[in-house]
């Protein structure tokens, strides 16, 4: 089957029921998108499916054919930054980092439907995205000051 | 260079090497010199000066033997020396070092010594020289016990300043400048007329000079990188999905390999049936390994969902098989033959507890699990000649101990390369991970094999917190606390882990009461007392190890008997700290807080303190008791750690400490059934999530005269502070971890 992924089309030859998080890891070797509970308990696999926040671990491949998916390595590069990543280095959010990835792809989607959201709109869209080492306050600063960025742009 | 003299340099106090025309430094601070471990694999053009900086014509390459589980360790180690290299941030580049005796960890002396970290007498300090003599033997390099700076702080700047004094007596050698003319700036050596020699443009040259062995250290007035806010070498990779973890590594022609293991840790495998798992695609083999079954496959997924497919029949569980059993075996345990060590015995206990009426309480502290967000995986290729593993590990010397066991290798033929990881929190000091590794490896010699656990696999084969009970007996008088008994019971977390590692610890095990016995309050007559419970289920070191425990339960009974005095929470554990520096901490959270000041209806607020890893803590919790349950506002922490290196690096380790001590409080355990942990995943288990998480005040003071660690001291108080809050607000007293079972939160 093929897929879309950060707007390559690739082919690959997997199950239907792969999840599109392995597709991309392991077929793809996409490594940005992390594995975390494989149960969308966590959000370390957020990535984009036509522009809107998945759990890639509960996409089937065959469902991912054909829709444009986007991962953190699509949404900006070390050289060319989305806001959001320039806000996440000013604050110096990541401790571990393993799940900023998905944070961010989760971030993203969040200001795309709502360019200034409050304290409570940031809680209740990021806190399907686990962080273990206790993120959060910079995590919520950072959002703000993308936002703002976004705002001015 | 010749290697002779290479070796003849060792001798010195200061040693640096040159390895075919490289230079690396050394600074060792004890008389027998550690190898440097930089030397076997120096190329042409290279030098290195100690075990810490290798530099050649192109790159300075600054070793952090620390591993960095996520608290960002490696750029404080670079900042140590770079500091003294007149490095710019950045302008290097860093390596987790191969393992090596020359990184021995000084910090675990503090640790292991039984004296309070606030006592700094003769005695105390005497002990502590022994012990981290006995670690030097050893060759003991790990990362825990929030020792990295402790370890490094001297250390590695003293490697620093040889680097740079070795090198402007190179630009001297060169030029024919007098040494003190010379400066250093950006990573030159700045000659009088303003020209600029790039170390890495003397490195050739450096590599031939006797090393300089007199250094002096840099007054902290003149630092330029220590006590400022740095950019972490690695939060753009974090930040945009770059950074490779061990997880995302590939190495040419791997298999993977998903696992299942008996989840009744320590049992058998009775039997197996693979021949459906067999049949799936993409699986090329089933490999009986210690306690299970392994499936390799040519992906992740198809290897994970081939082991679940595997039918399996399992042995019974070397523990007991209910909580209430585990529960029962600490309540036996509070009996002389159980007494592992009475920490303090002030004042006149008996007498105290017989002059009023005696208040008493019980507390328990469960298991619980790590479960950092990368799962645990390792790759490891073993051949006829040794093994090349690639894992995140914080015992580098153990894992090549392990693989050497299962290979039949000698241990300097086991390369490890250490990766950054996703979070730990004590769950990568364990190696059942790496030899189930290395046991699949073995059986396909030639072959890289990749393991990854799924979620489900790591909870279920995590070694948890230890579980613990407390039970208190003490009597107010005057409006103040006067007799104050602590006994505290839990199995030993070094017991466990010193069997699984063959390295066991003499004497009281410190941790069953950590968090308790070490706070430095002079109440007239106290007495802490540790039990050693029976071992249980298989227990690990969780981010604070014992004082996560030790710590709720001490500080929970200390605020009920300041209730029972009708005292002032605050101001009666200000009367009664006997620390100049604790009681400081005291007082700047107090003040952060505006402690005493009007609240809201239905508001709460809770202190608590505790000392830990050398480091006093106080935080002081803001709670909202709401319709829906209680809501945590706002968290003010004050904590002293004597030179905070990275403001910045500081604030975020602290509040994520917060974060981890609050959210496992609230709605965290393990429970065995069936002698198999009932929570599976994060739906059961989760920690603390976005909407939960407060405003986090943060104050570090710099009163303490010994660098400190701040990854887990901030974690014991969050707990007791919570509960005295939640008490403040409501009236209801909650004396057992977590909280959820008793009172609902929004």
């Amino acid at each position: 089957m093929q897929l879309t992924v950060n707007d390559q089309l690739r082919d690959v030859d997997v199950e239907d029921d792969m999840p599109l998080l392995w597709v991309l890891r392991d077929e793809l070797g996409i490594m940005g998108v992390k594995y975390g509970c494989g149960i969308a308990q966590c959000g370390a696999c957020t990535v984009q499916m036509d522009g809107v926040a998945v759990r890639s671990c509960q996409v089937a491949a065959a469902t991912a054919a054909g829709a444009e998916i986007k991962t953190i390595e699509g949404l900006g590069t070390p050289d060319n930054m989305h806001a959001l990543q320039d806000a996440w280095i000013e604050h110096q959010v990541a401790q571990c980092g393993y799940c900023q990835s998905g944070q961010i792809m989760q971030a993203v989607t969040l200001l795309d439907m709502n360019p200034e959201p409050t304290d409570d709109d940031i809680d209740a869209v990021m806190s399907g995205n686990l962080c273990r080492c206790g993120t959060y306050p910079r995590i919520r600063a950072a959002i703000k000051t993308a936002a703002a960025k976004m705002q001015e742009a | 260079m010749g290697r002779a003299r290479t070796i003849a340099r060792r001798t010195f106090l200061v040693g640096s090497a040159a390895i075919l025309g490289g230079v690396a430094f050394g600074t060792y601070l004890v008389k027998r010199s550690l190898p440097n471990p930089l030397e076997a694999d120096l190329a042409d053009g290279e030098a290195t000066f100690n075990a810490w900086v290798k530099i050649d014509a192109d790159t300075i390459t600054l070793i952090t033997p620390h591993a960095d589980l996520g608290q960002g360790v490696v750029s404080s180690q670079a900042a140590l020396i770079a500091e003294e290299m007149d490095l710019d941030f950045g302008q290097f580049e860093t390596s987790f070092g191969t393992p090596s005796s020359a990184y021995y960890n000084t910090g675990f002396a503090d640790g292991g010594a039984p004296f309070m970290a606030t006592d700094d007498s003769f005695k105390a300090d005497a002990v502590r020289s022994v012990l981290s003599g006995v670690l030097k033997i050893a060759g003991l390099q790990g990362t825990g016990g929030s020792t990295s700076m402790p370890d490094s702080f001297e250390k590695l700047r003293h490697a620093g300043a040889v680097a740079r004094e070795t090198l402007k007596l190179a630009a001297s050698q060169q030029t024919g400048v007098p040494v003190s003319e010379l400066t250093t700036r950006s990573g030159a050596v700045i000659l009088p007329d303003g020209i600029s020699l790039p170390y890495t443009s003397l490195a050739g040259v450096a590599a031939t000079v006797e090393p300089v062995q007199d250094v002096t250290l840099r007054d902290p007035s003149e630092w330029r990188l220590i006590g400022k806010s740095m950019q972490r070498l690695d939060i753009v990779p974090k930040s945009t999905g770059t950074l490779a973890y061990g997880i995302d590594l590939m190495v040419d022609g791997m298999v993977h390999a998903a696992v299942r293991v008996n989840p009744r840790k320590g049992g058998e495998m009775l039997s197996f049936d693979a021949t459906y798992a067999k049949s799936m695609r993409g699986v090329s083999d089933v490999i009986e390994i210690t306690g299970g079954v392994a499936v390799i496959a040519d992906n992740t997924w198809r290897a994970t969902q081939a082991v679940n497919a595997v039918d399996v029949e399992w042995g019974d569980a070397p523990y007991p098989a209910e909580m209430a059993e585990h529960w029962k075996t600490l309540e036996d345990s509070f009996t002389p033959e159980h007494l592992d060590s009475t920490w303090r015995d002030d004042g006149d206990v008996e007498g105290g507890l017989a002059s009023g009426t005696v208040f008493e309480a019980e507390y328990r502290s469960p298991y619980v699990a790590h479960a950092p967000l990368e799962p645990l995986n390792a790759i490891i290729t073993v051949t006829d000649d040794g093994a090349e593993v690639w894992a995140g590990h914080q015992g580098p010397g153990q894992v090549q101990i392990m693989v050497a066991a299962i290979t039949g290798h000698d241990v300097e033929n086991i390369i490890f390369h250490n990766q950054y990881m996703g979070g730990s929190f004590g769950h990568r000091l364990e190696g059942e991970f790496i030899k189930q590794t290395a046991e699949i490896a073995n059986q396909m010699r030639g072959t890289p094999v990749k393991i990854t656990y799924s979620r489900e696999e790591d909870f279920a084969q995590d070694f948890p917190r230890q579980i613990a009970m407390g039970r208190g007996k003490g009597t107010v008088s005057n409006g103040q606390v006067n007799t104050f008994d602590l006994s505290i019971a839990s199995p030993s977390v070094f017991a466990s882990q010193g069997g699984r590692s063959g390295m066991a610890v003499p004497g009281p095990d410190a941790t069953i009461a950590e968090g308790a016995w070490n706070n430095p309050y002079a109440i007239p007559n106290s007495r802490i007392q540790a039990f050693r419970a029976p071992e249980l289920a298989p227990v690990s070191s969780w981010r604070s190890v014992g004082a996560p425990s030790g710590g709720f339960i001490f500080d929970s009974f200390l605020d009920e008997l300041i209730h029972e005095a009708g005292a002032d929470p605050m101001a009666e554990r200000i009367r009664l700290m006997d620390h100049d520096v604790s009681r400081i901490v005291l007082e700047t959270v107090a003040e952060m807080s505006s402690w005493g000041g009007e609240l809201k209806p239905n508001q709460g607020r809770g202190v608590a303190f505790v000392e830990s890893f050398g480091v006093p803590v106080a935080e002081v919790v803001e709670v909202t008791a709401t319709d829906r349950g209680i809501k945590i506002d706002k968290v003010w922490v004050a904590c002293d750690v004597g030179t905070v290196i990275d403001p910045i690096n500081f604030e975020n380790n602290v509040q994520g400490g917060v974060i981890w001590g609050l959210g496992h409080a609230i709605n965290s355990e393990i429970t065995y059934s069936d002698g198999i942990a009932e929570q599976t995943n994060y739906h059961a288990h989760e920690g603390m999530r976005m909407f939960q998480c407060p405003e986090i005040f943060v104050h570090g003071l710099e009163n303490g005269h010994k660098v400190r660690g701040i990854g887990e001291p901030p974690v014991p108080p969050a707990a007791p502070a919570l509960a005295n809050a939640i008490f403040a607000a409501t009236g209801q007293r909650i004396r057992e971890m977590p909280f959820n079972k008793f009172i609902d939160f929004v």
